[in-house]
């Protein structure tokens, strides 16, 4: 199924909750609202047409200071997704306002959905509601703040031991 | 100079000299840099020419601490930890830059040197060293072993 087929499809079982589409390069995105991701994740992989059976990527963008999306949300929560059996790809993205940072868990439709949205929390301070254990994956526990958002100091260390900069 | 003195000091320059060919050294490879450190072990550029052919992967066993590769903050402790087991007397090689300085990883996650946290005998600079550079980081070290250069 082409690129644009699949949009349809989406859009199709969607309706309202799928907020905008656009095509690069053949690769298509679909920019869904919060409250449609989980039955859009859900739809993609259980749908004969579309079977979405691989999680390839979840991670989220920081559009702080973005020329063009001064106003707009803060970040985007970002799904990959891939069918092993007929070989299409579709993008999806979801945006959230930094005050109001948090998205519903994939982790029932993918395992690899739980290590991935526990990265995003971890660099991008991007909760996930549901997750059955959202610790740090990368960074230690005494980390404090989140070092992929664009206002994190570049130059800020946080050492457990010897000198603090 | 007594005679006490003399024979001092002589056993001081034999124990320096056994010490300098028997470097039982403990790899603490964490990045690309340990291919180097293999590198140099093997038989083409073998250092056992220079008695420091025999790696233990016990500190309590080792002499010298070579750390090899990227260190984070989140496994500075535990180099700290491997380096105050190990028995006196001890040395310290910093392989490459990243050990040396951080290395072109200025960034929330990296060590920028391990000097900040455990005292080094011999910096070996590049990215990676080549083995030259390394072998001539251990003959200094050995300098400076045979020499009875040593913390306590």
């Amino acid at each position: 199924m082409d690129g644009s087929a699949i949009l349809a499809r989406l859009r199709a079982r969607l309706g309202a909750r799928a907020l905008d589409a656009h095509e690069r390069l053949g690769d298509h995105t679909l920019v869904v609202a919060r409250e449609g991701i989980v039955d859009a994740l859900a739809y993609g992989r259980g749908d004969a047409e579309l079977r979405f059976d691989m999680l390839m990527d979840l991670t989220a963008v920081d559009y702080q200071k973005f020329p063009g999306r001064e106003d707009g949300p803060r970040f985007d929560v970002v799904y990959h997704l891939y069918s092993i059996p007929h070989n299409h790809r579709v993008r999806l993205k979801v945006q959230v306002e930094e005050d109001d940072a948090w998205v519903p868990t994939a982790t029932s439709l993918w395992p690899i959905a739980n290590w991935l949205e526990r990265e995003v929390w971890d660099m991008f301070g991007i909760r996930f509601e549901g997750h059955p254990d959202l610790r740090r994956l990368l960074l230690y526990e005494e980390f404090v703040g989140h070092p992929l958002r664009k206002d994190y100091p570049i130059t800020r260390r946080q050492p457990l031991i010897g000198p603090k900069v | 100079m007594g005679v006490g003195s003399f024979f001092t000091s002589k056993l001081d320059e034999a124990i320096g000299w056994a010490r300098k060919y028997s470097i039982f050294q403990y790899p603490f490879v964490t990045a690309c840099c340990g291919m180097e450190y293999m590198a140099t072990a093997c038989s083409h550029y073998d250092v056992d020419r220079f008695g420091a052919g025999l790696p233990r992967f016990s500190p309590r066993q080792a002499d010298v601490l070579f750390v090899v590769g990227t260190i984070s903050h989140k496994m500075a402790p535990v180099l700290k930890r491997v380096y105050d087991q190990m028995c006196e007397p001890k040395w310290v090689v910093a392989f490459g830059v990243c050990t040396c300085t951080g290395g072109f990883y200025d960034n929330y996650a990296t060590v920028q040197g391990i000097d900040t946290i455990i005292p080094v005998d011999v910096y070996i600079p590049g990215c990676p060293p080549r083995p030259e550079s390394v072998i001539d980081g251990l003959m200094k070290l050995q300098d400076k072993i045979a020499a009875g250069a040593q913390r306590y």
